[in-house]
C-alpha cells in the first residue's frame, strides 16, 4: 500500500466500511468482500486534473458517462473537467448539469471547472461565485488562455475570495497562431507551422508576475517547456502561489513524431525536443511540477481523420495515462513509485481543494489497486472512452488498474 | 497516333518506388534516374516522337485542393503525352463546403478506376495521407510549405543541361525560404547531388535550424552573389508583407532583388531560374528575366518532361504486375 498522503509505502491490509476507509491496523472478523492485492500496489483513487468530457454540445467527441467510464478503466476515481462545452460551463446551472450527469452515471468522481471569463471569451468575469456555490472546484478559459493580463489580474483576486485556484493554459495566442507543432528544425523540415517555446515562457512568466502581484493562485496547465519549468521552480522558491502540471504525452513523445504527419501526434502545446522532455522530468523530480494530467481531449474519428491543418489538437488520454507514466517514468527509473502516485493523487487533490487522494482514516474510499508488472497491450479500438485518437495504440506496457473502488464500491475489476 | 514505344526501358526496371512525396524520401540515384528519363523523353521528342503509347488505357487525376495552373497545366499535359486518360478535379473550398472530407473525395475519385493521383494541398502531409489512404500512386505536385518534388526536379534538371553536373556548384535560393515548398525540395534534391547551397533571404522568412539541413544561411546577397553559380529566385508572396514580415515590397527589391546592376557583378556563367510565376521588378527585373543568362522558359518546357518521366516510372503496370512497358 503505498499513500503519498501520509508518506506511507508498507504491505498491509486496507480495510472499508461503507464508503469511507476504516483503516490499515483494524481486525475484521468476518469481511464481506476481500480483494486480494498480493504483489499489487493499493494506491489512494488517481486523479485526473485535466479533462475535457465534451457534454454538453460535442457528445459525438465524449460524454460525461463515457468519459467518467473511461477514467474507472484508467483506475481514476476522480476527473476535473474543463468549461469549454457548449455552451461553456459559465454560470450554476451548467456545472449543476455535469454535476448530475455525473451521479447518473455513476462512475468516476467528476469534478466541474468553470470558466473565468462569460463563453470563456476573455472578457468579462462569469459568475464565478455562483459557479463555487455550483460545486466548481478551478476556473479555467481551457484552451484560450485569459490573454488580456489585466482581466486576468481581476480574475485571480476574485477568485481569491474564494480561495480558488485559476487554471491557466500559458501561450501567447498571436506567437502560436496557425500553428501545428514546436517550432524547431523539424517543423522547418517538414514546412508545418511553428509554435515556439516562447509562446508558452512568456506567458508562465506573465501568469507568475500576475499571481505575485495578486496574491492568487496560478495552476499552470500542459506545462512543457524547459523555460517554463525553469521559472516555475524560481517562483516556487520565492513563495509564490505557482503550481503546475504535466502531460504523459509531453515526457514521452518528441517532435520527430510528426514526421509521419499523423495527426494523432497534434497537441497543444506541441511535442517538443529532448531538452524540453528532460526538463519535463527534472521538474517531476525536483517538485517544481505538481500533477500529472491526461489532459484528455477526445476527438470523433472523422474530426482527427484529416488533414493536419484542419483536425483539432489533443489526445485521449484516460486510459493510457497510468501505463504511459509507468513506461517514461518508472521503468527508466526517474521516479519511485510514491513519487508517482504523489503526483496522480495528493498533488492534484491539493490544488483543487478536494478532500481525495489519501488512504486516511475516514476518507472517502476511492482506492485504486495496480497491477505494476504485467504487460499487456494498449487497443485504443478497446477504449471506453468516445475518443479514439491516442499516439499509443499498440504500445506494450506495464502498470494497470486491476481493481477500482469509488466510495466503496467496486466500479471496475480486470 | 500514338507511337509504340521506341524508349530504353531500362530505367524503369530499376524503379521501385510507388509514390512520389518529396525529394527526402528519394536517393541520388533515383533522382539521377528521373532526371536521366526526362532527358530521354527530351531526346524522343527532338526526334519528333512527342505522343507516347507507354500509359495508354490508364488514368491520371489531378486534384488540385489549391488553385495552380502551371503544374497543373503541365501534369495535365505530361499525362496526355504519354497517352494516359485525365481527370480533373479542383477543390478549392467545394468539398469542404458540401461536407465531404479530403480523403472521401479522393477515395471517391479512385473508384473511378484511377492509377495515378496528382495532388496539390495546402497542407504539408496532405500527399502522405493520401498515400496511406489510396490504392493508387500519389504524386505530390506542391503540400503546403513542405515540398513541391517535381519543380525541384526540374530546376535540377534545367541547370544539369546548362552545366553538366550539379557536382560542387553553388546554388542560391532566393526569398522567402520559410514559406516555400520549392526551397525545401531545392535543398534535399541539390544537396543529395553534390551541390552546395545558400538560402538567402530576410531573415524574417529563413525558417529556424535551416542549417542543419547542410545549407548556408546569407541575409546579404552582395556579400556571396559572387560566389554562386545559379540562383534560384523564389517568388515573393505580397501577403508575407502584410503578415509583417518585411518592411516593404521595395525594400525587398531593392535588398534581394536581381537586377542589371547585380548581374555584372555576378559569375559570367551565372545561370538565373525562377520557379515562377514571376513579379517582374520584384524579385527579378524584366532585363534578368529576359536576358541570356535566365533559363526561366526552359525551366517550363522542362517541366513537362521531368512529370512525364515521374509518370511514366511510377506507373504500376497491373496486367504484368510489374513495373512495365
Amino acid at each position: 500500500m503505498i499513500d503519498p498522503s501520509r508518506e506511507i509505502d508498507t504491505v498491509t491490509d486496507l480495510v472499508l466500511q461503507d464508503d469511507k476507509i476504516l483503516g490499515i491496523d483494524v481486525t475484521v472478523a468476518d469481511p464481506d468482500h476481500v480483494i486480494e492485492a498480493e504483489g499489487k500496489i493499493v494506491s489512494p483513487g488517481l486523479i485526473d486534473m485535466h479533462v475535457s468530457l465534451r457534454e454538453p454540445g460535442f457528445e459525438e467527441d465524449e460524454m460525461i458517462a463515457t468519459g467518467a467510464s473511461a477514467a474507472l478503466a484508467g483506475g481514476i476515481t476522480s476527473v476535473a473537467c474543463m468549461p469549454d462545452t457548449h455552451p461553456v460551463v459559465d454560470n450554476r446551472a451548467a456545472a449543476e448539469f455535469v454535476m448530475l450527469q455525473a451521479a447518473r452515471a455513476g462512475f468516476a468522481n467528476v469534478f466541474p471547472v468553470g470558466a473565468v471569463t462569460k463563453d470563456c471569451a476573455g472578457e468579462e468575469l462569469a459568475e464565478i461565485g455562483q459557479l463555487v456555490e455550483g460545486g466548481v472546484v478551478a476556473f479555467s478559459d481551457a484552451t484560450k488562455p485569459v490573454a488580456n493580463a489585466e482581466t486576468m489580474r481581476r480574475a485571480l483576486e476574485y477568485c481569491g475570495m474564494f480561495d480558488r485556484p485559476i487554471f491557466s493554459h500559458p501561450q501567447v495566442p498571436e506567437l502560436v497562431k496557425g500553428g501545428v507543432m514546436h517550432e524547431g528544425f523539424v517543423s522547418t523540415e517538414l514546412g508545418l507551422r511553428g509554435m515556439p517555446s516562447a509562446a508558452e515562457d512568456i506567458f508562465v512568466g506573465r501568469d507568475i508576475a500576475l499571481a505575485e502581484v495578486t496574491g492568487g493562485r496560478v495552476h499552470l496547465q500542459t506545462i512543457s517547456s524547459k523555460g517554463s519549468i525553469d521559472q516555475i521552480r524560481r517562483a516556487k522558491q520565492a513563495g509564490i502561489h505557482v503550481t503546475a502540471e504535466v502531460t504523459p504525452h509531453h515526457f514521452t513523445l518528441l517532435d520527430e513524431r510528426l514526421r509521419t504527419f499523423h495527426p494523432n501526434y497534434k497537441v497543444n502545446p506541441p511535442l517538443r525536443t529532448q531538452d524540453h522532455v528532460a526538463a519535463c522530468i527534472n521538474g517531476l523530480q525536483d517538485g517544481t511540477i505538481d500533477a500529472i494530467c491526461s489532459d484528455h481531449q477526445p476527438y470523433a474519428p472523422e474530426k482527427k481523420m484529416r488533414e493536419l491543418d484542419l483536425v483539432p489538437f489533443g489526445v485521449s488520454g484516460l486510459e493510457t495515462l497510468l501505463p504511459i507514466c509507468v513506461t517514461s517514468l518508472i521503468e527508466p527509473g526517474h521516479l519511485d513509485w510514491p513519487q508517482l502516485l504523489s503526483k496522480l493523487t495528493l498533488g492534484p487533490a491539493a490544488i483543487l481543494g478536494i478532500d481525495k487522494g489519501t488512504l486516511a482514516e475516514g476518507a472517502d474510499a476511492d482506492v485504486t489497486v495496480i497491477d505494476p508488472t504485467s504487460p499487456w497491450t494498449i487497443d485504443a479500438a478497446q477504449f471506453r472512452s468516445l475518443g479514439r485518437n491516442t499516439p499509443f495504440d499498440r504500445w506494450e506496457v506495464r502498470g494497470r488498474a486491476q481493481a477500482v473502488l469509488v466510495g466503496g464500491r467496486i466500479v471496475h475489476q480486470l | 497516333m500514338s507511337t509504340a514505344i521506341p524508349t530504353d526501358t531500362s530505367i524503369k526496371q530499376r524503379w521501385t518506388k510507388r509514390h512520389l512525396l518529396g525529394l527526402e524520401y528519394l536517393s541520388a540515384e533515383e533522382i539521377t534516374m528521373i532526371l536521366d528519363q526526362a532527358a530521354e523523353f527530351k531526346r524522343l521528342a527532338e526526334q519528333g516522337e512527342t505522343k507516347l503509347g507507354v500509359l495508354s488505357g490508364t488514368v491520371v487525376a489531378n486534384l488540385f485542393f489549391e488553385p495552380s495552373t502551371r503544374t497543373r497545366t503541365s501534369f495535365g499535359l505530361a499525362a496526355k503525352r504519354l497517352s494516359a486518360d485525365t481527370v480533373e478535379f479542383t477543390a478549392s473550398g467545394s468539398s469542404l463546403v458540401k461536407g465531404e472530407t479530403f480523403i472521401d473525395t479522393a477515395r471517391n475519385i479512385e473508384a473511378m478506376g484511377v492509377d495515378q493521383v496528382v495532388v496539390r494541398h495546402s497542407t504539408p502531409g496532405a500527399p502522405h495521407l493520401l498515400a496511406q489512404h489510396l490504392n493508387t500512386s500519389v504524386l505530390n505536385a506542391g503540400d503546403g510549405t513542405h515540398e513541391h518534388p517535381t519543380q525541384a526536379l526540374l530546376d535540377i534538371f534545367t541547370i544539369r543541361e546548362h552545366r553538366g553536373s550539379l557536382k560542387g556548384l553553388t546554388v542560391a535560393l532566393v526569398g522567402d525560404i520559410s514559406h516555400s515548398r520549392v526551397a525545401r525540395s531545392n535543398i534535399w534534391g541539390l544537396k543529395k547531388l553534390g551541390a552546395r547551397v545558400i538560402v538567402c533571404g530576410p531573415a524574417t522568412l529563413i525558417p529556424k535550424h535551416v542549417e542543419r539541413l547542410g545549407v548556408e544561411v546569407a541575409t546579404n546577397l552582395d556579400k556571396v552573389l559572387p560566389e554562386l553559380d545559379c540562383i534560384n529566385l523564389l517568388r515573393i508572396q505580397f501577403e508575407r508583407q502584410r503578415g509583417g514580415l518585411f518592411p516593404s515590397i521595395a525594400e525587398y527589391a531593392h535588398l534581394f532583388g536581381m537586377n542589371g546592376e547585380r548581374m555584372k557583378r555576378a559569375k559570367d556563367d551565372v545561370v538565373i531560374l525562377a520557379p515562377g510565376p514571376i513579379n517582374r521588378g520584384v524579385e527579378i527585373t524584366p532585363d534578368v528575366a529576359d536576358g541570356k543568362h535566365s533559363v526561366i522558359l526552359d525551366q517550363v518546357t522542362n517541366g513537362l518532361l521531368i512529370r512525364m518521366a515521374c509518370l511514366y516510372l511510377l506507373h504500376v503496370d497491373k496486367a504484368s504486375g510489374e513495373t512495365g512497358t
